[in-house]
C-alpha cells in the first residue's frame, strides 16, 4: 500500500538537463501547466460571447475577475491598479493548484515549499524593488512607524526588520503546510480504510467510517484549498500597499 | 544623523538577507543542508518511506519546479494581462456603461411622462373649468329667456283678459239693449192683448226702463 507522503513524490516526465541542472518536466510541472491551462480557459472560453446578460461560465470567470479586483482595491489601494494582473494571476495559480490536487491521483504543487517559497519569494522581491523605486531610501521608514518615540526605536526597528523578512516564509509555509497537512490526512485516514477492509467482514463494514470522515475532510480540504488561495493573494495585496503607501 | 546610518544598517540587512535567500534558492547544496536540517526536524521517523522523509525536503526537484513555477507563472501572467483580463474588463464596462445608459434613458422617459401626465391634469383641468362655463352659461341664457317668455305670456295673456272683458262687456251691453227692446215689445203686445189699447212706444219704453232701473 501506497505510503501517505508517496502523493509528494516527483516523478520526472521528461529528462531535460540543462547546463547541470536538472529542468526535467515532472508531474509538478504537468500540473502548473494544466493549472495555467484550465484558468486561461476559463476566462478566454467562458468570456467567449462577451454578452451583456453573462452564462454560466462567463458569470465565473466575471466573479473571478471582480472578487480580486475588489481584494486589490480594498487591500492595495487605488494605486495598485496596474498591479492587478499580478495578484490576480497569483490567485488563481495558487486556487487552480490547489483545487487540481483534490483530483485523486492527482498531484498539488502547491504542496511543496520549493515552488510556495518561489512565489512567496518573487513577491518579496517585487514589492521591495518596487518599494525602493517608488520611494527611494524612505521605503526604509518601513522599519519606523511615524510617531514612534526614539527611545522605544531601537526595539521596534529590528522587530519591524525582522517582520518583514519573514514575510516570504510565513506566506510559503502557510500554503504548504496547509496542503501537505490536508493531503497527508485524507491519504491517512484512506490508508485506515484499506487496512481495515482487509480484516475481513467485520473490517469492511468498520472501514467505511474513515471514508466517511473522508468525505467530511474532502469538503474541509475544498474550503482550505479557496481559502489559502486568498490569503496568498490577500497578504501580496498587504505587502503591495505597504511598497505603494509608505505609511 | 541617527536616521541615516539607521539607513545604511538597514540597507546592509536587507542586502545580506536577500542575499541568502537568494543562494537558498539557487544553490542546491545549501538548499540541501538548510533541507536536511529541516527535514530531520520536521519528520523524525521517516523510515517507511524509501527516500526517508517529505519529497518536499528533496532537493534534486527543487531547480526544475523552480524553472517551472516561474515558466508556468510568467506565461499565466502574460495570458491574463495581456489577453483575458482585459477582455473581461471589457465587458464589464460594456456592460456598466449600458446600465448606466439604460438608467438616464429611463429617467429622462420618466420625466417625458411626467410632463406629459402634467399637461394632461392642466388639459383635465382646464376642460372641466370650461364645462362649468358653458354649463353656467346656458343655465343663464335659459333663465333669462324663460324668463323673457315668462313675461311675454303673461303681457299676451293680460291683454287677451282685456280684451275677452270689453267683448263681455259690449255683449253685456247688447243683451241688456236687447232686454228692453223685446220687455216693451212683450209688454205692448201684452197690454194690447189683455186690454186692446195700444200704448204707445215712447209710453212702454219709459216704463220699462224704470221697471228695469228697479230690478238692477
Amino acid at each position: 500500500m501506497a505510503g501517505p507522503l508517496e502523493q509528494f513524490e516527483i516523478k520526472q516526465i521528461v529528462h531535460l538537463p540543462v547546463g547541470g541542472l536538472d529542468l526535467s518536466f515532472t508531474n509538478s510541472a504537468l500540473h502548473m501547466v494544466a493549472a495555467i491551462v484550465l484558468a486561461t480557459g476559463l476566462l478566454i472560453y467562458g468570456m467567449r460571447g462577451r454578452a451583456m446578460v453573462p452564462g454560466r461560465l462567463q458569470s465565473m470567470a466575471e466573479l473571478l475577475y471582480e472578487f480580486v479586483a475588489g481584494m486589490v482595491k480594498e487591500n492595495a489601494g487605488e494605486k495598485a491598479r496596474p498591479y492587478f494582473p499580478f495578484i490576480f494571476s497569483l490567485f488563481v495559480f495558487v486556487l487552480f493548484g490547489n483545487l487540481l490536487g483534490l483530483i485523486p491521483m492527482a498531484f498539488t504543487f502547491t504542496s511543496h515549499i520549493i515552488v510556495t517559497f518561489a512565489l512567496a519569494m518573487m513577491v518579496f522581491l517585487f514589492v521591495t524593488i518596487l518599494g525602493f523605486v517608488r520611494h527611494g531610501l524612505h521605503f526604509l521608514h518601513l522599519f519606523l512607524p511615524e510617531g514612534t518615540p526614539w527611545f522605544i526605536a531601537w526595539l521596534v526597528i529590528p522587530i519591524e526588520i525582522i517582520s518583514y523578512f519573514v514575510r516570504p516564509v510565513s506566506l510559503s509555509v502557510r500554503l504548504f503546510a496547509n496542503m501537505l497537512a490536508g493531503h497527508t490526512m485524507l491519504k491517512v485516514f484512506a490508508g485506515f480504510s484499506v487496512s481495515l477492509a482487509g480484516m475481513g467482514a467485520v473490517g469492511l463494514v468498520g472501514g467505511l467510517v474513515p471514508v466517511a470522515m473522508n468525505v467530511a475532510l474532502f469538503g474541509l480540504e475544498f474550503l482550505v484549498a479557496a481559502i489559502q488561495a486568498y490569503v496568498f493573494a490577500l497578504l501580496s495585496c498587504v505587502y503591495l500597499r505597504d511598497a505603494l503607501e509608505l505609511h | 544623523m541617527r536616521i541615516h546610518s539607521l539607513k545604511r544598517w538597514s540597507v546592509c540587512a536587507a542586502v545580506a538577507v536577500l542575499a541568502v535567500g537568494v543562494v537558498a534558492v539557487v544553490d542546491p547544496a545549501f538548499a540541501q543542508d538548510a533541507a536536511h536540517a529541516v527535514g530531520d526536524a520536521a519528520t523524525g521517523h521517516g523510515g517507511e518511506h524509501h527516500s526517508g522523509g517529505l519529497p518536499q525536503l528533496n532537493p534534486a526537484s527543487y531547480a526544475s519546479q523552480i524553472f517551472w513555477t516561474f515558466v508556468t507563472f510568467g506565461l499565466l501572467l502574460w495570458l491574463m494581462s495581456k489577453v483575458a483580463l482585459p477582455r473581461v474588463g471589457e465587458v464589464l464596462e460594456a456592460r456598466q456603461e449600458k446600465i448606466a445608459n439604460d438608467l438616464d434613458k429611463a429617467g429622462a422617459l420618466k420625466a417625458e411622462a411626467e410632463a406629459v401626465m402634467q399637461a394632461y391634469e392642466k388639459a383635465i383641468t382646464e376642460a372641466r373649468a370650461n364645462a362649468h362655463k358653458v354649463i353656467a352659461d346656458s343655465v343663464a341664457a335659459a333663465d333669462a329667456e324663460g324668463a323673457r317668455r315668462n313675461s311675454e305670456l303673461a303681457a299676451d295673456l293680460a291683454q287677451r283678459a282685456r280684451a275677452a272683458e270689453e267683448r263681455i262687456q259690449a255683449a253685456q251691453q247688447a243683451a241688456l239693449g236687447n232686454v228692453r227692446t223685446v220687455s216693451a215689445e212683450a209688454a205692448q203686445a201684452a197690454v194690447e192683448r189683455l186690454v186692446g189699447v195700444s200704448l204707445g212706444a215712447d209710453m212702454v219704453g219709459t216704463t220699462v226702463d224704470a221697471v228695469l232701473k228697479e230690478r238692477a
